[in-house]
């Protein structure tokens, strides 16, 4: 069952030089209870179609096609429709939480506001709520935190009141954008372990858009890889490691330094850069880029089709398996 | 090591920072970088590893005396740098360059990339003529992989990865020994970050260049490094070869923070042991008495409460500041 189905989503920007394509023709579901995976570098549309299910796109942003969550198209849908859903149903995390928390409102009113809006909470009940919640993503002294004020905290735990909000209404789907680029190493694990813990004790379905392919590797079910504002390979996150099908995301793994690896010697590069969305390559967007592009790339563009029982993929070319 | 191109010894940056009073601020010293030495040899890249907050963007400023050090030597080809006029520190620079974090913002919008990379050479060398430089500039952008065409471009024009090496350009026209690269590949795309760190290491080889490499990815660390230092809390914790710490990292922290390094796949991320440190670096402002990791320790003892760890000497050329790095 899904719960979040996009459906050939196209988001557009006005801007001085002309429309900007942000994301072209992108079809997603997120099923109940799993954490896919969207990975890609800047620009390659990853936030800008979660920013459209959330009906949070810039003022110059346009979205078509269609966004059902649990059936119910949120594109065009009014304000009201809208805010039934987010917050409530799905929640966000973004990556700065500084930026994301209201720096004048006390932890404990912040997280409280989303209970007395959507369930009709009374303050009495959406403190002991929002206590709880705040147990509940570890933070040490959550009594003392309620009455603090987000720059009283530091990085790691504003995250954690970040993901405590995002849960207050026991939502469906939350999604992440990139929530633990902003944090150092040691925080991020305790970050993503508690994330962890919300999609197996509580069922939540999590979006996880990041450009770190290990933080993919630790949580992922599914994982969609985004080049250019497409999908260019979707598999489930064993395949994607092991048996890339793709030659951008074989090329992102293997420019991905690690800990585990033998190093020593030039490291392995995707060349180029990756393209201007208002000047796109003719055919694949990564032909310019791709050692296995032939001349068919150059002229038409690979859609993205079914490869195996779980897994998709936009590429003329089959690669064996290394 | 008599052949080290700099050394430093005992080096502290403390700043002071205002904690009260109305009329008469009281103050207290933070302690950004607190004791620290190391010695770096020519065409050696040395890995400074750490969590924000660590001190290791003061201590590669405190190097370049960018920032006023509280005490301690920085001694550069046998002379020490702390003590020096402003005009003598700015002989040596020609020496000793820096690359920064952001790409963008450490170029001047309003100058060509020609303008920024020729800039240095305007400082240094005044007599030399226009032609001159323009065919030292668009040399070395050939050498840093730039179109020697796009001289006249301005950074707006460049992406991320290009305006880097507009950077770089600029701090290699001097022709320096020693080159500090401030977190230079955190800000750029996965596949751009193996390209530059595969450029700073052809140049290190073409001009048997020394590197200092700031960065919290010890990932990338691990690659372009020879020796690697950990610090926390403006102290070093351990310092050895690159293969000795990351094939057997004695201090508890240098071993949690990479097990907290994910490792992109799945199987292996999944199975691994979880050693996750609790809570969040404390502040610099009041760290904790005797070894400052000790709060987020899982190793700690009292007697770690009551006594600073002093770096010790241990197997395979690794130093670890910990009581109980035996075992």
């Amino acid at each position: 069952m899904s719960i979040l189905d996009i459906r050939n989503l196209t988001v557009s920007f006005k801007t001085q030089d002309g429309a900007v394509s942000a994301v072209n023709d992108v079809s997603l579901s997120l099923q109940k209870g799993e954490c896919l995976g969207i990975v890609g570098e800047s620009g390659s549309g990853k936030s800008q179609t979660f920013m459209a299910a959330m009906g949070l796109l810039a003022a110059n942003g346009k979205a078509s096609g269609e966004i059902l969550f649990d059936g119910q198209n949120l594109i065009g849908a009014s304000e009201s429709t809208l805010n039934s859903v987010r917050g409530n149903r799905m929640g966000m995390i973004f990556q700065d939480p500084m930026t994301s928390l209201t720096p004048h409102m006390k932890i404990g009113r912040q997280l409280g506001e989303v209970v007395i809006k959507h369930r009709g909470a009374t303050p009495a009940q959406a403190r002991e709520q929002a206590l709880a919640m705040l147990k509940r993503v570890q933070i040490p002294e959550a009594e003392r935190r309620l009455d603090m004020y987000p720059h009283e905290l530091s990085g790691g735990l504003r995250q954690r009141v970040m993901i405590a909000m995002a849960l207050m209404c026991s939502p469906e789907a939350i999604i992440a954008d990139e929530p633990t680029t902003a944090l150092d190493v040691t925080v991020q694990a305790q970050i993503l372990d508690i994330l962890r813990d919300v999609k197996e004790r509580l069922n939540t379905a999590i979006v996880l858009i990041t450009h770190d392919l290990g933080v993919i590797a630790g949580l992922a079910d599914r994982v969609a890889v985004m080049y250019a504002g497409r999908i260019v390979e979707v598999a489930d996150v064993r395949s994607i490691f092991a048996n890339p099908q793709h030659p951008y995301t074989k090329g992102l793994l293997a420019c991905t330094p690690r800990l585990d690896d033998a190093c020593g010697g030039a490291m392995t590069t995707i060349s180029g850069q990756p393209p201007n969305l208002q000047r796109l390559p003719s055919g694949c967007s990564f032909h310019p880029r791709c050692g296995y592009a032939f001349e068919k790339c150059t002229t038409e563009r690979p859609a993205l089709e079914v490869v195996g029982a779980t897994r998709a993929k936009a590429c003329f070319k089959t690669i064996e398996a290394a | 090591m008599s052949d080290a191109l700099l050394k430093v010894r005992d080096l502290k940056v403390h700043y002071p920072v205002r904690t009260g009073g109305v009329l008469v601020g009281q103050y207290a010293a933070l302690k950004a970088v607190d004791g620290i030495s190391f010695d770096l040899k020519a065409g050696e890249t040395l890995g400074v590893v750490g969590e924000s907050g660590c001190g290791k963007s003061t201590l590669g400023r405190a190097v370049l005396q960018l920032v006023p050090t509280t005490s301690g030597a920085v001694s550069w080809l046998g002379t020490d740098l702390t003590h020096k006029s402003k005009a003598e520190i700015k002989a040596c620079r020609q020496d000793l360059q820096v690359v920064f974090q952001d790409p963008l913002a450490s170029l001047d919008p309003r100058m060509t990339a020609g303008d920024i990379i020729a800039e240095p050479l305007r400082n240094y060398f005044p007599s030399m003529t226009a032609a001159e430089r323009k065919a030292k500039v668009q040399d070395m952008m050939a050498k840093v992989g730039l179109l020697p065409a796009m001289i006249n471009r301005y950074p707006h024009e460049f992406s991320g990865g290009q305006c880097q090496r507009i950077g770089i350009a600029r701090a290699m026209i001097l022709n320096p020994k020693l080159v500090i690269c401030d977190e230079p590949v955190s800000a750029l795309d996965v596949s751009i970050r193996a390209q530059v760190i595969n450029l700073l290491m052809d140049l290190q080889k073409t001009f048997n260049l020394s590197l200092i490499f700031i960065s919290h990815d010890l990932a990338v660390v691990r690659h372009i490094s020879h020796r690697v230092m950990v610090l926390y809390l403006g102290k070093v914790m351990e310092l050895a070869e690159r293969s000795a710490l990351y094939d057997a990292p004695l201090h508890p922290y240098t071993k949690a923070l990479m097990a907290a390094v994910p490792i992109p796949d799945p199987d292996k991320e999944r199975a691994k042991a979880r050693v996750i440190l609790s809570g969040d670096p404390p502040s610099p402002l009041n760290p904790p008495s005797g070894c400052v990791f000790r709060t987020r320790c899982p190793k700690a003892t009292e007697l770690c409460a009551n006594q600073t760890p002093v770096l010790d000497t241990a197997p395979a050329g690794h130093e670890v500041a910990c009581h109980h790095w035996r075992g």
